[in-house]
């Protein structure tokens, strides 16, 4: 571990619900902006060596966020989200479903709640993602693990050592 | 009707997760097994049938007793699939704490 911030997580397959914890070392509003703003979302969310593209994202209740993954090959995998409720700095509720590139949903989707909170300038983030099917878990996964990546992860890992050790 | 078993059904249950961390260490018998829970000795004879129905233990017998062990081949599944998930949000929130860390120094 590179550092003390918690970091767990969990998968109750008979609820078909990932449960996600994580600190970050960053206050509150900074940290909801990367949670909720395009041009930090792509900077961070898809794993390398793939990168985000957000096409649109209208952060309000009832927008949408139509984006896609792209492949190291430049393969894209697009996904809808769509917010259901949207309390500032505090929570957020998204549909989120994979799509094509001309945006129709591939349903059922999976719903996603994100909590935030403060303390001593830590912010936990607390996410918890329910899957309708779990067939459309195990896809997420596979999505992400092309046999490249996977061998990339190792060395990843080594980078980001190395940049924190930097710090 | 048969009941198609697997091993996230066998892990989906506390009892069940808890028996699994018992027998990790070391075969244990029923009873043996059994005075770790406050559930009767049928629930837990129960929740052994589920674990074995779902392969992820074996039973043995050693004279006149049963004893149950982990079969650790199986576990590896259930960590293979889980692991894979949680890492690509590891990695995820990696690179988020590199993204906070450049905009905190910029605003500097």
């Amino acid at each position: 571990m590179k550092n003390d911030l918690l970091f767990d997580f969990t998968v109750d397959k008979t609820i078909k619900t990932v449960f996600i914890n994580r600190e970050f070392a960053a206050e509150l509003p900074l940290v909801w902006d990367a949670f909720t703003k395009p041009e930090i979302l792509d900077q961070w969310v898809a794993p390398k060596p793939w990168t985000a593209r957000t096409k649109y994202m209208n952060f309000e209740v009832g927008g949408r966020r139509f984006y896609a993954m792209v492949s190291p090959e430049g393969q894209e995998h697009w996904s809808i989200q769509e917010y259901t409720s949207i309390t500032p700095k505090t929570n957020f509720k998204m549909l989120n479903a994979f799509a094509d590139k001309d945006e129709n949903p591939e349903l059922p989707g999976s719903d996603w709640d994100y909590n935030f909170s403060e303390q001593n300038g830590i912010t936990k983030v607390s996410i918890t993602i329910y899957n309708e099917s779990l067939t459309r878990l195990e896809k997420m996964i596979e999505m992400g693990f092309k046999e490249g990546f996977t061998m990339s992860v190792d060395n990843l890992e080594k980078l980001l050592e190395t940049l924190s050790q930097k710090q | 009707m048969e009941i198609r078993r697997d091993i996230f059904q066998a892990i989906a249950d506390p009892t069940r997760r808890a028996i699994i961390g018992l027998i990790a260490l070391q075969a244990m018998t029923p009873n043996a097994i059994a005075e770790h829970f406050q559930n009767s000795r049928q629930a837990i004879s129960k929740h052994l049938r589920i674990l074995t129905e779902c392969e992820l233990v074996k039973q043995e017998y050693r004279g006149r007793e049963i004893y149950y062990s982990l079969e650790i081949e199986k576990m590896k599944e259930i960590d293979k699939w889980l692991e894979q998930y949680r890492k690509i949000w590891e990695i995820r929130f990696n690179q988020l704490d590199n993204v906070l860390s450049t905009i905190k120094k910029n605003e500097k």
